[in-house]
């Protein structure tokens, strides 16, 4: 191949060694790599185009106020499109999940790590298996069989601390970033 | 006749001009008029023209559908309304698209079930079959996302779920989720970009038909006896014989596409659909379409998230092996006294797993599910490479000449190119 890399009639350049095939490899492979970034820096803004854009990621704290919540009682928000529980709880509520030991969990948490006031759990309201919401918040609706929440769809049952204790949910609903702003005025976000 | 010029045999001068040009009537005739077709096939052998006029009706009723249909939250569910209520004839397109969904399914199920009972996959149409199984997934995916745009209850929490089974992924689930939504739940952006993808898919899954197609002209057509075409003998031309059976086939499509568009439009879909979609409730019952119960049913036969993702996932890739799982060199299940009665508990069995599918997730079902999801698997995996090895099938006919036609259709006469008897 080495003949072939010089065109016939012109002689090789002065001070270079017989053409071995390395060079046109190294441009074969240097054409390869420039194209395929070239083809990487093209299909981004389309794969980047469909992640949360500016306004949706704007809309991304809601803030609540929690004194009409009586207590025993929880309040549904929304946010992020999603809900969230806000669950005013009993002093037996906060005992009962306490008592639970971490080896009884399936994804092991502490009650105290999940809540900023001991009477205040604030959770979203998806049901870590597939996204469906739990029923509990309302008195009438059944709460499984931890006296939490339970899953309609798939059958997982949560505790008062929203922790999983059975079902095919994997995770604890998940805990959203919040801050008390007053003793009774959160914001989600 | 200048060089450069295709010499056409149309007589016609206008057909002659263009034909000479764009040889575009010389190839239906070669493909679909003289080309030479099995003379045994059965009406199974009429699912795949079906599907074809399935597609097309999809996609005519869809295109006319969309320019009725507002592709936003707030207004979906209220256009859909429209189209029924005041929209001229809105109520037909719609029916026709939601029920022909079903019929699409059904003829390809049916398609694909005659594939695996006379071997349609096996060599030398493994890539015809894979196209094939490609085009099932697109079809799924297009079905999926055309459910949620009504944007009622089903179809919010349809795309809930089944967006949610890609969080199941360690580590990039998360990701992969919110970049499917566009946001942090099914919202809008989802929506707006269901709407721009199932307008999208329908013309993908034509050009993967296309190379189904193509490559089906390649190899020819299986057929009911599985053994190859020996000669003329064995052949009948395409047009009129088998125009004419898919004829008769197609009515009888139509009568039962008539019978669900214009008695019961609402048989197959749910009545949750008919709310607007709210994202702080979930309905009691969440089922997906019927076509979809199977693969649900193996979703929630494991009680791990990941592991029912990758069974469920696993059942339709498995599809794309099968003609290296099943090892026999007989193709139709007719000469394979074992293998019959394995698939024929197989299809029994994907009814069961469809039925289940529908049910709640609480017993019996929940093992019901289970010992149908382990048949599902060791029919692929244990079942058919073991038969492969072991089965002794009956012997085969010498032509499909000599087998269906009364005196045997006379000696055989061997084309040039016909190869050597199969040894089974």
């Amino acid at each position: 191949m080495a003949d072939l890399a010089t065109p016939p009639g012109s002689a090789p350049p002065a001070g270079t060694a017989p053409d071995t095939g390395g060079r046109r490899d190294f441009l074969t492979l240097a054409t390869t790599a420039f194209a395929a970034v070239g083809v990487g820096a093209v299909v981004w803004p389309f794969i980047a185009s469909m992640n949360p854009s500016a306004d949706v990621l704007a809309l991304a704290s809601t803030e609540v106020d929690l004194a009409p919540v009586p207590l025993g009682q929880a309040i549904t928000v929304m946010w992020r499109g999603k809900p969230v529980f806000i669950r005013h709880r009993t002093p037996e509520n906060v005992a009962a999940a306490r008592a639970t030991p971490l080896s009884q969990l399936i994804d092991p948490a502490t009650d105290e790590s999940r809540v900023q006031k001991d009477e205040w759990l604030v959770v979203i309201g998806v049901c870590t298996h597939l996204g469906c919401v739990p029923l509990g918040q309302k008195p009438t609706d059944q709460r499984g069989e931890y006296d939490g929440w339970f899953c309609p769809c798939h059958g997982s049952h949560y505790d008062p601390s929203g922790r999983v204790r059975k079902g095919p949910a994997p995770l604890n609903l998940a805990v959203p970033s919040y801050t008390f702003m007053t003793d009774t005025k959160i914001r989600i976000g | 006749m200048s060089i450069g010029l295709h010499n056409s045999e149309f007589k016609n001068p206008v057909i002659r001009w263009v034909d000479s040009r764009l040889p575009l009537f010389t190839m239906m005739q070669k493909e679909y008029g003289t080309f030479p077709t099995p003379r045994n096939f059965n009406y199974f052998w009429n699912f795949g023209a079906l599907a074809i006029v399935s597609l097309m009706i999809m996609i005519l009723t869809g295109v006319f559908l969309s320019m009725n249909y507002t592709a936003h939250t707030g207004y979906a569910f209220d256009s859909v309304e429209r189209i029924m209520r005041d929209v001229n004839y809105g109520w037909l397109l719609r029916y026709v698209h939601a029920n022909g969904a079903s019929m699409f399914f059904i003829v390809v199920y049916i398609h694909i079930w005659r594939g695996m009972y006379y071997g349609s996959y096996k060599a030398p149409r493994e890539l015809l079959w894979m196209l094939g199984v490609v085009i099932f997934l697109l079809m799924m995916a297009t079905a999926f996302m055309g459910y949620v745009l009504p944007w009622g209850q089903m179809s919010f929490w349809g795309a809930t779920v089944i967006t949610n089974l890609f969080s199941a992924f360690p580590l990039v689930g998360g990701h992969i989720v919110t970049w499917l939504w566009g946001g942090f739940s099914v919202d809008n952006p989802t929506l707006n970009r269901f709407f721009s993808l199932h307008y999208l898919l329908p013309f993908v899954i034509a050009g993967v038909v296309f190379l189904h197609i193509a490559a089906l002209h390649v190899t020819g057509s299986n057929n009911p006896l599985g053994i190859d075409p020996k000669g003329p003998q064995d052949t009948i031309p395409f047009h009129p014989y088998y125009t004419s059976k898919d004829s008769v086939g197609l009515m009888v499509y139509f009568i039962v596409f008539a019978v669900l568009v214009f008695f019961v439009p609402n048989m197959l879909g749910h009545a949750d659909n008919y709310i607007p979609a709210n994202p702080m409730v979930t309905p009691t019952h969440i089922v997906p379409e019927w076509y979809f119960l199977p693969y649900y049913a193996i979703l929630r036969a494991v009680p791990d998230k990941l592991g029912g993702v990758l069974l469920m996932f696993g059942s339709i890739a498995l599809l794309f092996v099968l003609p290296w799982l099943d090892g026999s060199p007989v193709r139709s299940m007719r000469f394979r006294p074992l293998s019959r009665i394995a698939f024929l508990l197989f299809t029994v069995n994907f009814f069961v797993l469809l039925y289940v599918g529908g049910k709640p997730a609480e017993e019996p079902f929940v093992t019901i599910s289970r010992f149908s999801t382990a048949y599902y698997f060791a029919y692929f995996l244990v079942i058919l490479p073991l038969l492969g090895r072991i089965e002794r099938p009956l012997p085969l006919p010498e032509s499909i000449a000599r087998a269906v036609l009364p005196r045997g259709g006379g000696p055989i006469r061997m084309a040039a190119t016909a190869k050597p008897m199969e040894k089974a």
